[in-house]
């Protein structure tokens, strides 16, 4: 019965692509913010999975079956983020979808693949809810609960500050879950929170805010946001007076941040998944490549597509052994008859990559938990004109001290945690 | 008592460049009686017409007085024949249609445009520092030279708008096609002739508020008009819709209430208290602070 079902589906494609090559080829689903305000985030994803692709197809695809990528663009919308998933689902059948970088948008698209079945990788939407919504979405970056922990405990222990005020963006998930987790561990420190106010995505005035920030006299002014305000918040806040330092996450992790924030945002620091300088072969092969083909360095979040893409890949090729399951991921007919089949290849697809164990990814060995969150370290870097300067490796919650990852000792750039190279620019009270 | 000082200080710049997309919305309301949608792209455009030359014409390397006056100029100008073109090729044929049916016009147009600058543009640029970015201390209080450029080039705007309309053969046109389009056309008055200046005065003026959020706010956005668009139609609305000193007022007025509630009482609460005080105006009246009263005739 199957074999009749693959010399019939073999010869329909056979007829259907009309040329000496079998059309036949596996869809992966990639929805992403390729334009509007939040573009280089889903531009540098796009092109770390587009690197991880065109290897894996340079090798023969999975069993031999070439990967095509079928990438939606949701103008950093989240309801577009919704619309472009629904769009992949109906018209492309893929077996898996990676995406989003923002927890928001990923949070409005995540419940329709985990409604299909289809298992979804998210690279780097590190928002604690994401991966709660079903046991069909995955990530392969580290979660908010940590990355605060972190940015807290870098602040409190590093920098030592005492007194630190939190400016959040209240219209995302990611933001407004970061500053309590800062908070949470701050606090617990010892330290105090002089004040903490909101925006909204898309605000341009801050000064008020701002204002009320400074009033308090903190010596670090936490900002959870994006790129997007982060830049025009520190231009105000130094217009304004403020001298203390500025600290925040992996949302900062784009080249607009300093052509944004100009002075006013070197010398802050953000967490953030993986650094150019840190010299383990892995890193530096990625780099020499994504180098090679865009002609720039490539950011965390290329890093993490990079990675998400290959994790993926890699289960699917394991999956694929079974020549049952390669025939499903290949089968893109909706004949009600091979939905079965295809079903039963994701559930597959979804069980192996709930064990991948120590895999040596780009951003640092992952494994995926229980929650399907990825555990791995996190690196401090610094904000320069030249770009960003590692600073410290902070283990995974509930690891040893000593980081796995290995620290950049030896590179030039490389600096002790504590006296970073250029410091802030006035240093607290 | 600083503290509140400063915050005047960010509410008035604030309230400034909201009633300078107001007067946008007021005016051809106070003409054509509809709600112009496509006024929050015109702003929009502007700013992209300004960073676009400030990039190009080597404003952003070397910034001279001249130059920067340069990119007003150009953002004010671009604005004006943005609002032309759309007045002539979408308004103008809507003329004899209902109201709804403009003003689903105005919200295609606005659509329209935001994705042309998209697709175009596709994502936030940064607008090059042309002013430089200083800042004086008053007695606790600091005052940026951006804050005394907005404060000044939107009083002088003002200056100028009232001598126009109040002065000129061409604002007592627009006042009275205002007063009835009908009548004024019954008295020789070139009535498409007052509507063109009308957008054209307009959307000059939110070029100009273009230029200064540009240079408060250095990064240009497609979908920047949207929230400011919003903003300045709510204090339009506020200050009595139709009425010129009423736009100013309400924008003023929405600038420093959004600051003051910022300020003192939650951030999270901003937008909420700005609307909360539109839904109060409305109610107790109806036609804005200095709205007129209007009997519908029958």
């Amino acid at each position: 019965m199957s074999m009749l079902r693959a010399l019939a589906l073999s010869f329909l494609a056979a007829c259907t692509g009309g040329g000496a090559e079998a059309p036949r080829e596996i869809v992966v689903g990639q929805y992403g913010s390729l334009t509007g305000t939040a573009a280089t985030f889903g531009i540098s994803t796009q092109e770390g999975i587009e690197i991880a692709t065109t290897e894996q197809n340079a090798k023969g695809g999975i069993a031999g079956v070439k990967i095509r990528m079928v990438v939606e663009d949701d103008q950093s919308k989240h309801e577009e983020a919704a619309t472009a998933v629904s769009k992949i689902l109906s018209t492309d059948h893929p077996v898996a979808v990676l995406g989003e970088v923002s927890s928001s948008r990923s949070l409005a698209a995540a419940p329709l693949l985990q409604k299909a079945g289809v298992p979804m990788i998210s690279p780097s939407s590190t928002s604690e809810k994401v991966t709660l919504v079903g046991d069909h979405i995955f990530r392969v970056c580290f979660i908010d609960p940590f990355q605060g922990q972190v940015i807290a405990d870098f602040a409190y222990n590093d920098k030592q500050i005492r007194k630190a005020a939190i400016l959040k963006d209240v219209k995302n998930d990611y933001s407004v879950g970061l500053a309590q987790v800062f908070t949470k561990h701050f606090t617990g420190f010892g330290g105090t929170i002089t004040g903490e106010e909101a925006y909204g995505e898309g605000d341009f005035d801050f000064k008020a805010q701002l204002t009320s920030i400074i009033a308090g006299q903190p010596e670090a002014l936490i900002l959870t946001g994006y790129y997007t305000e982060v830049g025009l918040i520190a231009r105000q806040a130094r217009e304004l007076g403020f001298t203390g330092i500025f600290l925040g996450g992996d949302g900062w992790d784009s080249e607009k941040l300093v052509e944004q924030g100009k002075d006013a945002i070197i010398g802050a620091y953000y967490t953030n998944h993986y650094s150019v300088d840190d010299p383990s072969p892995a890193v530096q092969a990625f780099i020499q490549k994504y180098e090679a083909a865009y002609k720039k360095k490539p950011d965390g979040l290329a890093a993490l597509g990079y990675d998400a893409a290959k994790i993926l890949y890699l289960a699917m090729e394991e999956v694929a052994a079974d020549p049952k399951m390669a025939e499903a991921f290949a089968d893109r007919s909706t004949v009600p008859a091979t939905e079965g089949s295809r079903k039963a290849a994701r559930t597959a697809l979804r069980d192996r990559l709930a064990r991948i164990e120590n895999f040596a990814g780009v951003t640092g060995s992952i494994t995926i938990d229980k929650d399907r969150n990825a555990v791995k370290p996190a690196v401090v870097v610094e904000v320069t004109a030249q770009g960003p300067k590692y600073v410290a490796t902070k283990a995974p919650l509930g690891a040893a001290p000593a980081a796995p990852a290995p620290g950049p000792e030896g590179e030039p750039v490389a600096a002790p945690p504590v006296e970073g190279g250029v410091p802030a620019p006035a240093p607290p009270q | 008592m600083t503290q509140f000082v400063q915050q005047l200080v960010n509410g008035l710049s604030l309230g400034a460049i909201y009633a300078l997309v107001a007067l946008g919305y007021t005016m051809v309301y106070g003409t054509l009686q509809f709600i112009n949608f496509a006024h929050s792209e015109v702003f929009m455009a502007g700013a992209f017409a300004a960073m676009v030359v400030a990039v190009h014409a080597g404003v952003a390397e070397n910034p001279t007085w001249a130059g920067v006056a340069l990119v007003a100029v150009a953002a004010m100008l671009f604005s004006m024949v943005l609002a032309i073109v759309v007045e002539r090729v979408a308004y103008r044929p809507m003329r004899k249609s209902s109201r709804l049916n403009v003003l689903i016009t105005a919200i295609g147009v606005s659509i329209f445009l935001q994705n042309v600058a998209l697709v175009s543009f596709g994502t936030v640029l940064p607008f090059p520092e042309i002013v430089p970015r200083t800042a004086w201390e008053l007695g606790g209080v600091r005052v940026s030279l951006n804050n005394v450029l907005i404060l000044g080039v939107t009083l002088a705007l003002m200056v100028a708008l009232t001598y126009v309309v109040e002065r000129t053969k061409i604002g007592l046109a627009m006042r009275a096609v205002s007063h009835s389009r009908d009548t004024a056309a019954l008295m020789g008055i070139p009535v498409d002739r007052v509507i063109v200046a009308t957008f054209a005065v307009g959307s000059l003026l939110a070029g100009a508020a273009a230029f200064l959020f540009c240079i408060e706010n250095p990064r240009v956005d497609p979908a920047m008009g949207a929230n400011i668009g919003l903003k300045a139609f709510v204090a339009a609305v506020v200050g009595g819709i139709g009425s010129i000193p009423g736009a100013v007022v309400g924008a003023i007025v929405l600038g420093l209430a959004e600051t003051m509630v910022s300020g003192y009482f939650t951030s999270t609460w901003r937008d909420a208290i700005a609307f909360l005080l539109l839904i109060v105006v409305l109610l107790y009246k109806p036609s804005g602070l200095f709205g007129r009263h209007q009997m519908e005739k029958v």
